[in-house]
């Protein structure tokens, strides 16, 4: 299958310029964060405090690796279900997040905040952890390392596979994908 | 009276850990080729290629298969023969997979408590099902689950009016509701029967038979094929992207249940199907 080669971080034009289904090679930066790391995301803005990273054009990668070998930059490292994520979400999209990477569905508040700012939502494939390992050529801890596979870090990855499954006008591939199979099955 | 130390039950289960994580079982491994070469939708097939190719990698490298190396659910069959020597039993096995996690590099993906979550940072505890056997050996399988499926799994109770009907329409509609949430291609377990507690576990216990080995009793092993087709009609396909390729096979295990009941329960496992077993 054809890909498109994508680098992180892209801004609001080229994330407009991609669509639902598409096969994407992503390299330069993403950040890690799990449910806990948002929560405290959360928390600081709540508190008017400044974050450990910069939102504006970024992508986040919802991932809790296993740990590194020794000389290795990361372990296993696919990505976890998107929908414990759907609560922060919307916040972080407003305040200029651009790329959610993750897997599952996504909440209509989510798709709603991705349409009006302008995000994009990459599956990555789930059970394919050492394979996606492969991609990440560099990690740096940015903040709480107390939170152990759940801190956030910074990821330099280099041709990542993903897929678009929700673009910035809301088309959603778990809603055409099996609808085009099952039609293609009626020809 | 077999003696048997409980210093072997800990190092079979800390090589089961390292194992299970690194090496799908051969039957999961064959059924996922054989899909990729019928699938006919190409996004499907692409994916279920990359899937291959993770396996491989993963055991070439060494790297776990996925970085949810799971609860570690611990099934024993032990042998009324053997009289375990030198401490308990299941701290024998909780130190195995405390030690093969940590050694084996594994994620520590347990919470010391469901509403309070501090991370134990070992894995521990297992999760255990004791079953006792006629004779002297001792049979270890340790199946880590990881919790994007698990999720997803369901328990009812059925009406017996409900019947046969009834346990498909549960089973698939379980299957839709979980879409691309667990990472399919998937392996479904299907409990039957018993009570409220004992159908989960038949369930879970389903996916631990291999994916070559049908249910030996033929009316069950007919519906096991009835149901994997089915679902494979939905369209959800490999990652919920679309295709032929949503379930890997379909598990049953039944139990007899009371008059008045039909327990019904799914429990739903990835394509990352792990397990290692091992006998003392």
């Amino acid at each position: 299958m054809e890909k498109r080669m994508l680098n992180a971080p892209f801004g609001e034009e080229q994330v407009r310029s991609l669509h639902a289904g598409e096969s994407i090679l992503l390299s330069g930066t993403v950040y890690t964060a799990r449910d806990a790391a948002h929560k405290r995301l959360c928390e600081l803005l709540d508190a008017g405090e400044p974050l450990p990273l910069p939102l504006r054009d970024s992508v986040i990668y919802y991932v809790g690796p296993t740990p590194a070998r020794e000389g290795e930059p990361i372990g296993s490292a696919g990505p976890t279900t998107s929908s414990r994520m759907d609560a922060y979400a919307p916040r972080l999209i407003r305040l200029g997040l651009r790329g959610m990477i993750g897997k599952g569905l996504r909440s209509p508040e989510v798709i709603e905040a991705m349409r009006e700012c302008g995000a994009v939502y990459f599956g990555a494939i789930g059970g394919a952890g050492a394979l996606l390992a492969r991609s990440i050529i560099e990690n740096r801890p940015v903040a709480y390392e107390d939170l152990g596979s759940e801190a956030i870090h910074r990821l330099t990855v280099r041709d990542m596979p993903l897929t678009v499954v929700i673009d910035a006008a809301g088309n959603n591939l778990y809603e055409s994908g099996p609808q085009a199979y099952r039609k293609s099955l009626q020809k | 009276m077999k003696e048997l130390p409980v210093s072997r039950v800990t190092e079979a289960v800390r090589a089961l850990c390292s194992e299970a994580n690194r090496l799908l079982p051969p039957d999961v491994e064959a059924c996922i080729r054989r899909r990729s070469e019928q699938e006919s939708w190409p996004a499907a097939r692409d994916t279920l290629e990359n899937i291959l190719r993770n396996i491989q990698l993963s055991r070439e490298s060494g790297l776990p298969l996925c970085q949810d190396t799971g609860m570690a659910c611990v099934f024993l069959e032990v042998g009324q023969e053997v009289h375990f020597t030198g401490g308990g039993l299941y701290e024998a096995i909780h130190e195995g997979v405390r030690q093969g996690y940590r050694e084996g590099l594994l994620r520590a993906s347990v919470v010391r408590d469901p509403l309070r979550r501090e991370n134990t940072r070992d894995n521990t505890p297992a999760v255990i099902d004791c079953r006792i056997v006629p004779g002297d050996r001792v049979k270890i399988t340790l199946a880590p689950k990881g919790f994007g499926s698990e999720n997803m799994s369901r328990l009812q109770m059925l009406k017996p009016s409900d019947g046969l009907e009834g346990v498909k329409r549960f089973v698939l509609e379980t299957v839709r509701l979980a879409g691309p949430n667990p990472c399919p291609p998937v392996v479904v377990g299907v409990g039957l029967g018993g009570t409220f507690d004992r159908v989960a576990l038949l369930a879970k216990k389903a996916l631990l038979r291999p994916l070559d080995s049908p249910n030996p009793d033929p009316f069950y092993g007919a519906l096991e094929e009835e149901l994997c087709a089915l679902i494979n009609e939905t369209g959800i396909g490999p990652q919920g992207f679309g295709g032929r390729t949503t379930a890997l096979g379909v598990r049953i295990e039944a139990f007899p249940t009371h008059i008045a009941g039909l327990p019904a329960a799914v429990n739903i496992n990835c394509h990352v199907t792990r397990h290692a077993c091992t006998e003392l």
